[in-house]
C-alpha cells in the first residue's frame, strides 16, 4: 500500500467532470461526425479516471477499478473501428460527414 | 369377454375395412375386393356383437373405458358400454348392415365409384357401431357427428347429378339445426361441476338430485332436439325425403334403419334425464304425435316409391318417439328394432323394383307381381309388417305403444291415441297404395313389361330380412342368445304395456281398414281417388306439397336468415368495424404530431437522452440527503 497521494480525490474528480463535460459538448454540439467520435472518447475517458482513482482512494486492495479501466479502454478501441467504418459508410451515401445534414429519420 | 378389448373391435374392424378400402382398393379395377373387406369386418363385428350381448343381456353391462384427454378438468375417454340396449342395437345395426352390403354387390355393380361406395359404407358402419357402443356423451357426439357426415356423403354419392348434391347439402344443414342442441347440452353438461359424461355416472347424478332439475329439463330438450334432426321428427324431418337422392342401399341402411334411429336410441340411451323430466318427456310424445301423423298423411299422397317409404320412415320414427314419451320405453326400442328389419326389406325391395324399371314413379310400374316374384313377395310381408298385421312384427311393435299411449296418465294422451290410431290406417293405406299400383294391375310402359327379377344377391338378402320382419315380433318373449324376453334384455321389468284385447283389435280394425280403401281404390277401382281429389281438392294439395312445410323453410331461410344476416353484416361493417377503424383513424391522428417530434437529428436524440438521464436521476434520488448534499457540496 502506498502512502496517501498528495492531491486529495476531489481534483480527480474535478478533471474528470471536466473531461466528461467538455465530451458531451462535443458529441451535442459538433458538426462533425469524427468531432462527435472524440467527444465519446473523451467521456469514456473520464469514466475511467473515475475509476482508477476511486480505486486509488479506495485502498487500492482489489483491481476492479483497473480492471475496469482496461475493459472501457478495449471495448472504446471496438467502438471507435465501427464508428469509423460507420462514418466512412456515411461518407460514401451521403458526400458529407456533418450530422445535422444527415436526417432520414426525419418524421 | 367381461368387457374386454373386443369390445374395441366390434366399431374397429369396419373402421379398419374402411381404411384398406381407401388405401387399397378405391381405384376401379382393383374395387372388385371392396365389398367382401367390408363384408368380413362386419361378420367379425356381428359376431362380437352377439357374444357380447349374449353376456350383457340382463346381467351387468360389459364396460371398459380409457382415458383420452384431460383439459383443464375435464377427462374425456373412449370407451364401450354393452347393456340390453346397445347389445340389441350394435346386433341389429351389423346384421341389417352386413345384408345391405350384401345386396349393394349387386345394385352396385358397375356404377362410377364402386371402391369409394363401400369406403364410405365401410365409415358409416364403423360411425354407427361406436355411437351405439359408446359410454359417454362426448363420444356419442363424436360419432354422430361421423355418422351425420357418411349420410352427407354418400346421399351425394351421385355427386354430378344437382339434385343429389343439393339434397346432400339439406340434408346436412338441416341436421345441423338440431345437431346445435346436442352440442349445447354437452355443453351445459362440460360447465356442470363434477363434470361426468359417462351415461351411467350421470344416471346416478341425476337419480341422487346432484343435477338440478332445471338442468335436467334442459338437457333432455337439447338432446331431444338433435334427435328431431338425426331422426327426422316434425319440424326438421324435410330432409329425409330429399335425402332419397342416394343410392336405394343407402336409403335402406342409413335412412331408414340406422342412422335415422340413432335420435331414438340416444333419447332411449339418455332416457333418466326424460324420465326425471315430465316436461321434456311430454314434448318428446307431442313432437311424436305429430311427426307420425304428418308423415303418414304426406306418404299417402306420394308417387316417388322412395319418398313414400321415406314418409314412411319419418312416421314410424315418430312412433318410437311417441312411446318414449309416454314412458314405453321397450315398446320404442322395440318397433325400432322390427322397424330396422321390414323398413330396411320395403328398401331393397324398392331398390331391386328400380333396378328392373329405371324409375321411382310408380304409375310408371304396375303388374311387376308376375314379372318379379321373389320381389313382390317379399314387398308384401314388408308391407304386411309395417301395416301391423297379425303375427308379423310390425303388429307386435305397434300393438305396445298404442298400449303403453293408453295406459299412460300423461295428459292429452286421449289425442296421442288418436293420432297414433290415424297413423296405424295411413300406414296400412299407403304401404298398400304403393304395393297395389306397383305389383299388380297390367304394366302401365315398355319397360315395366320388359322388367325380370334381380339377381341372387340381391333377393337373398330380401328373402332374409323377409324372414326377419315377420318373425321379429317373436322377440318379445324370447331374445336368440340370451334368457329372457325384449324387455327382460333391456332391464324393464314392470310391465306397464300390458296389452290390451281391445286396443289390439282396434289397431288391427284400423290397418285392415287402410288395406280395404287402398284395395277399392286402387285395385278394384270401387272408388275413385281422381274424384276424391276433385271433390275436396284442398286435400291433395296440402299433401302434395308436404303441408307446406318446405315453404314455410324456404321463406324462413330466405326471408328471416337473410334478414337477420343483413342485420348481422350491417351491424359488423359499420359497428365492429367502424370501432376498429376509428382506433386506426385515431392512432393516424396522434402519430401525424407526434411525428413531429422526429427531427432526424441524431444530436437532438442525445440531447434528449441526456436530459432525461439527468431528470431520471434527480426524480429517483433526488430524495436522499446524501446525494443532496454532495450536488450542494456540503458534506
Amino acid at each position: 500500500m502506498s502512502p496517501a497521494p498528495p492531491i486529495p480525490i476531489q481534483g480527480y474528480l474535478v478533471v474528470s467532470a471536466l473531461l466528461f463535460s467538455i465530451g458531451l459538448v462535443g458529441v451535442l454540439a459538433r458538426r462533425n461526425a469524427i468531432a462527435v467520435l472524440l467527444g465519446v472518447e473523451l467521456m469514456l475517458n473520464a469514466a475511467n479516471l473515475n475509476f482508477v482513482a476511486f480505486w486509488r482512494y479506495g485502498g487500492g486492495a482489489r483491481m476492479e477499478g483497473q480492471v475496469f479501466a482496461i475493459v472501457v479502454i478495449t471495448v472504446a478501441a471496438a467502438e471507435a473501428a465501427i464508428a469509423l467504418a460507420i462514418v466512412l459508410n456515411v461518407y460514401r451515401r451521403f458526400r458529407t460527414v456533418n450530422v445535422d445534414q444527415i436526417n432520414l429519420m426525419k418524421g | 369377454m367381461g368387457g374386454s378389448f373386443q369390445l374395441y373391435l366390434i366399431p374397429g374392424l369396419p373402421l379398419a375395412a374402411f381404411l384398406v378400402i381407401a388405401a387399397f382398393a378405391l381405384r376401379p379395377g382393383r374395387d372388385r375386393a371392396a365389398p367382401f373387406v367390408l363384408i368380413g369386418a362386419l361378420a367379425g363385428s356381428l359376431w362380437l356383437a352377439i357374444q357380447a350381448l349374449g353376456e350383457a343381456a340382463g346381467r351387468a353391462p360389459l364396460w371398459l373405458a380409457l382415458p383420452w384427454l384431460s383439459v383443464g378438468g375435464l377427462t374425456f375417454e373412449v370407451g364401450a358400454w354393452v347393456d340390453g340396449l346397445s347389445g340389441v342395437m350394435l346386433v341389429v345395426v351389423a346384421l341389417v348392415s352386413l345384408l345391405v352390403q350384401v345386396y349393394s354387390i349387386g345394385y352396385m355393380r358397375g356404377e362410377i365409384g364402386y371402391g369409394r361406395y363401400f369406403a364410405y359404407m365401410s365409415l358409416f358402419s364403423g360411425s354407427m357401431l361406436g355411437l351405439v357402443i359408446s359410454d359417454n356423451i362426448v363420444q356419442t357426439y363424436i360419432f354422430w357427428e361421423l355418422v351425420g357426415i357418411c349420410s352427407y356423403l354418400l346421399i351425394g354419392f351421385w355427386y354430378r347429378r344437382p339434385a343429389a348434391a343439393a339434397a346432400a347439402k339439406k340434408a346436412f344443414v338441416v341436421t345441423r339445426f338440431g345437431d346445435l342442441g346436442f352440442l349445447t347440452a354437452v355443453l351445459i353438461l362440460s360447465f356442470h361441476r363434477p363434470a361426468v359424461f359417462g351415461f351411467h355416472q350421470l344416471a346416478q347424478m341425476v337419480e341422487v338430485g346432484a343435477i338440478s332439475g332445471g338442468t335436467v329439463t334442459a338437457v333432455a330438450l337439447l338432446v331431444f332436439s338433435g334427435a328431431v334432426g338425426k331422426s327426422a321428427q316434425f319440424p326438421l324431418h324435410i330432409w329425409l325425403p330429399d335425402a332419397m337422392e342416394g343410392p336405394t342401399p343407402v336409403s335402406a341402411l342409413i335412412h331408414a334403419a340406422t342412422m335415422v334411429a340413432a335420435g331414438v336410441y340416444l333419447v332411449a340411451r339418455a332416457f333418466f334425464f326424460f324420465a326425471a323430466a315430465p316436461a321434456a318427456l311430454f314434448v318428446v310424445a307431442l313432437i311424436g304425435a305429430l311427426t307420425l301423423f304428418l308423415g303418414a298423411t304426406m306418404g299417402a299422397a306420394e308417387n316417388d316409391i322412395k319418398r313414400v317409404l321415406a314418409y314412411s320412415t319419418i312416421s314410424q320414427l315418430g312412433f318410437m318417439m311417441l312411446a318414449l314419451g309416454v314412458g314405453g320405453y321397450t315398446a320404442g326400442v322395440f318397433h325400432l328394432t322390427t322397424h330396422a328389419f321390414f323398413k330396411a326389406l320395403l328398401f331393397l325391395t324398392a331398390g331391386s323394383v328400380i333396378h328392373a324399371v329405371h324409375t321411382n314413379d310408380m304409375w310408371h310400374m304396375g303388374g311387376l307381381g308376375r314379372r318379379m316374384p321373389i320381389t313382390a313377395a317379399t314387398c308384401l310381408v314388408g308391407a304386411l309388417a309395417l301395416a301391423g298385421i297379425f303375427p308379423l312384427s310390425g303388429f307386435w311393435s305397434k300393438d305396445e305403444i298404442l298400449a303403453a299411449v293408453w295406459s299412460s296418465r300423461m295428459p292429452g294422451h286421449w289425442a296421442f291415441f288418436g293420432l297414433a290410431l290415424g297413423g296405424v290406417v295411413l300406414t296400412a293405406f299407403y304401404m298398400f297404395r304403393l304395393w297395389f299400383v306397383a305389383f299388380t294391375g297390367e304394366p302401365r310402359t315398355e319397360e315395366a313389361k320388359a322388367a325380370h327379377e334381380s339377381p341372387w344377391v340381391m333377393t337373398g338378402p330380401l328373402v332374409l330380412f323377409a324372414a326377419a320382419a315377420a318373425a321379429a315380433g317373436a322377440l318379445k318373449w324370447r331374445v336368440p342368445w340370451t334368457s329372457g324376453g325384449f324387455a327382460d334384455v333391456l332391464g324393464v321389468h314392470a310391465g306397464q304395456e300390458t296389452a290390451s284385447t281391445a286396443v289390439m283389435a282396434l289397431a288391427l280394425v284400423g290397418a285392415l281398414g287402410g288395406i280395404a280403401v287402398a284395395w277399392a281404390a286402387y285395385r278394384a277401382n270401387l272408388v275413385s281417388s281422381a274424384a276424391f281429389n276433385a271433390r275436396v281438392p284442398a286435400v291433395r294439395l296440402l299433401l302434395r306439397n308436404a303441408w307446406y312445410l318446405n315453404r314455410a323453410w324456404e321463406l324462413f331461410a330466405t326471408r328471416v336468415v337473410i334478414a337477420g344476416s343483413a342485420a348481422a353484416a350491417w351491424f359488423d361493417r359499420h359497428v365492429v368495424n367502424g370501432m376498429v377503424d376509428g382506433v386506426a383513424w385515431m392512432c393516424g391522428r396522434a402519430s401525424r404530431r407526434l411525428r413531429l417530434a422526429q427531427t432526424g437529428q441524431v444530436q437532438f436524440y442525445a440531447l434528449v437522452f441526456i436530459v432525461g438521464l439527468i431528470v431520471g436521476l434527480v426524480v429517483v434520488f433526488g430524495r436522499e440527503e446524501s446525494l443532496l448534499a454532495l450536488l450542494v457540496g456540503r458534506p
